[in-house]
């Protein structure tokens, strides 16, 4: 689990969900969850409306606790951690709606995820200017070349408020990015987003998978871009993993298409 | 000239000379001198101008509305920088006044102590007696805000409108504290023998003071309120238009995604009530030494909480200018409408007899439709909040900063 000698080898888990159970009042909406993501990939989570895929996502990242189950990430148990230290482990998500600062500008959203910031201590805005000041240039020229990597330099002094839809999906991706993560979990990166910009985004995520060893875990209805860009996929249906494998066996696998249709499918076959 | 007006116009001076070092539009080594020189000539025209009665009214005028605007520098950082919905501003302001004035007066002894109940007094001197105001202010926050902070918007509203309430009744109630229901007499004013005694001030400055009595008092105070103020500006502007700033603006705006971007955003909610308390402190502090005798009537909600959301709106949320600005002018208003409903008042009278004795309350209508009128029509006050948060650039730094970059930046594409 060293991942301070060099690159980690492919194929050693990163992310471990472990048995996780969640309920909402009478409903349960993770119903004994396991499975893994392995290092270098890019890994799809699928499934129809309500399958629980957000509540994991939420669970993962720190924003409601778990009935029961644990959560591993490199190795360390995150359970339960409040979703700022998750974040300090370099696992980081975005939200389905994009959820920007609205009346910040589009650098400073960039610039506001930096950690380890000593401007954000109050005493040293009084008493270390000059630290403060000199670190502000770093974190603006890093908020910069992030924003150069999602083309969205023009907006940079724009209200995030005021992007487009699609121009806040990639605002969120670039948001991730000023994190240095080592995960990323991605909600629904797809929905709402041209073609043109859609094909970005998947560059993007491809481009950040192979270069930086980012590892992705993205929810996404899109089955072409599910298709496209990730191996392995899991299938999740009523809260649990229903099956995993290669797009190929996903879209072959029947069970898979009965949780789609809820069964209709299959009364309607035999 | 008279003497007493020339001693008058060095103290009016001190406001405008900050007023000056703020606003001018030109280099520091130009700024320096030319609102040094404008701030007296200005001070000599108003103080040659006005009649002495109400040269006097507008100092008096001037140090309330300071110390409100030190209150609304306190609510900004805590409702325009990070959103916290606080209508508890009189509780910390009565800490505060309390603290101060319990630090800086003798607790009572002999006779004086059947009259007199305080749980301690230390006479400490001002300065003291204002930061322990400030510091004590911030911590009884920090203990508020372990439960209330869990609340949000309408919720926190109501919570802190009754912590305040409770604050004002232990102040009114328990006599052992701070005299209970009756006033706290005496509270020291600041280097008050200067006036008293010329004589005990240093050589030139006795001179000075020399043609000056007892109850021009007011004219010194107004300048350790403007310095006072003026710092707390420059400490609140400092922190708020930096990372940590950010942070809060962020949290205000989106608080998830704040936590989500690795910030311990409970940590980041209680620093910024806590530090907007401290200052709120403050103000209570300068009100207690300015007030003299304070109780606990002094602390309502009308007076210390609701007036300075109104300066706060006015001004603009979320911009420190505006929140001195709008309680000048609010505090204009509020002081103006007293000379209106005294001229309306034979009309009143025409009207009903009981009319008159009412009218007090016209003024507050005035104010609560003045507060309709700027939600609706100006919702972000007169200066808006500033677009970006953090000052901490160099490149995007105001004014000449820019320029010598720009300068730096073509010296090195040049060679």
């Amino acid at each position: 689990m060293t991942t301070s000698q060099g690159r980690p080898r492919a194929g050693e888990t990163l992310l471990s969900v472990q048995d996780l159970v969640k309920n909402f009042g009478g409903l349960r909406a993770i119903d004994h969850c396991t499975f893994d993501v392995q290092r270098g990939t890019i890994t799809g989570l699928i499934g129809p409306n309500g399958a629980g895929k957000t509540t994991l996502f939420n669970i993962i990242t720190g924003f409601i606790s778990p009935d029961a189950g644990r959560v591993r990430f490199k190795g360390d148990d995150i359970t339960n951690l409040p979703a700022h230290r998750i974040f300090d482990k370099k696992l980081c998500r975005t939200f389905q709606i994009p959820r920007e600062h609205p009346s910040m500008t589009v650098i400073e959203n960039l610039m506001l995820v930096a950690s380890e910031q000593s401007g954000e201590r109050i005493w040293n805005a009084w008493l270390r200017p000059g630290h403060v000041r000199r670190q502000e240039d770093e974190t603006r020229k890093r908020a910069i070349e992030v924003l150069d990597f999602i083309e969205l330099d023009h907006l940079r002094d724009e209200y995030a408020g005021k992007l487009s839809g699609g121009q806040k999906k990639l605002l969120e991706l670039g948001r991730t990015l000023m994190a240095e993560p080592e995960m990323v979990l991605l909600d629904e990166p797809g929905a709402g987003v041209n073609r043109t910009l859609m094909k970005r985004l998947v560059g993007n995520i491809e481009y950040l998978c192979r270069e930086r060893g980012i590892i992705f875990l993205l929810i996404e209805h899109d089955m072409d871009l599910v298709m496209r860009l990730c191996d392995p996929v899991i299938v999740m249906s009523e809260g649990r993993k229903l099956m995993q494998g290669t797009p190929d066996e996903v879209r072959s696998d029947k069970r898979v298409l009965d949780a789609y249709l809820g069964g209709q499918y299959a009364a309607a076959e035999g | 000239m008279d003497q007493a007006l020339v001693a008058k116009s060095v103290f009016l001076a001190v406001p405008l000379l900050l007023l000056g070092l703020k606003l001018v539009p030109l280099r520091w080594a130009l700024r320096i001198p030319v609102a040094l020189v404008g701030a007296f000539v200005l001070a000599l025209i108003i103080s040659n101008l006005l009649p002495s009665g109400k040269l006097s009214y507008l100092v008096s005028f001037s140090i309330m509305a300071g110390i409100y605007a030190i209150l609304t520098l306190g609510l900004n950082t805590q409702w325009g920088f990070t959103g916290h919905l606080n209508f508890g501003i009189a509780g910390f302001f009565a800490v505060g006044a309390f603290t101060s004035a319990l630090f800086t007066t003798a607790a009572p002894t002999g006779v004086m102590a059947q009259y007199t109940q305080q749980a301690f007094g230390f006479e400490a001197p001002f300065l003291i007696g204002i930061l322990a105001a400030a510091i004590v202010s911030g911590f009884v926050a920090f203990l508020i805000a372990i439960p209330v902070l869990r609340l949000r918007m309408d919720f926190l509203a109501i919570a802190t409108i009754g912590i305040a309430e409770i604050i004002r009744l232990i102040f009114q109630n328990e006599r052992w504290l701070a005299n209970g229901p009756q006033p706290l007499r005496g509270i020291p004013r600041p280097l008050h023998c200067l006036f008293d005694e010329p004589s005990c001030a240093p050589g030139p400055l006795a001179t000075l003071l020399q043609p000056l009595e007892p109850r021009d008092y007011i004219y010194f105070y107004l300048c350790v309120v403007t310095v006072l103020l003026a710092l707390t500006y420059l400490l609140v502007e400092t922190a708020t238009r930096s990372p940590w700033g950010r942070v809060l603006r962020a949290v205000r705006d989106e608080e998830q995604s704040a936590a989500m971007n690795g910030k311990n955003i409970t940590s980041f909610r209680i620093q910024s009530f806590v530090v907007g308390a401290a200052v709120m402190g403050l103000g209570g502090g300068l009100y207690a030494h300015y007030a003299v005798t304070i109780d606990y009537s002094h602390f309502n909600p009308l007076f210390a909480t609701f007036i300075v959301w109104v300066m706060l709106m006015l001004g603009g949320s979320g911009n420190n200018k505006g929140a001195i600005l709008g309680a000048f002018i609010i505090w204009g208003v509020w002081s103006g409408t007293a000379f209106l409903t005294g001229m309306i008042e034979p009309t009143l009278a025409q009207i009903s007899q009981d009319l008159p004795a009412r009218s007090a309350y016209l003024r507050w209508l005035l104010v609560a439709i003045l507060l309709a009128g700027i939600v609706l029509y100006r919702p972000q006050g007169l200066i808006a909040e500033e677009k970006v948060v953090s000052r901490f650039l160099a490149k995007t730094g105001i004014g000449r900063g820019r320029r010598k970059q720009a300068r730096e930046e073509e010296a090195e594409t040049a060679s």
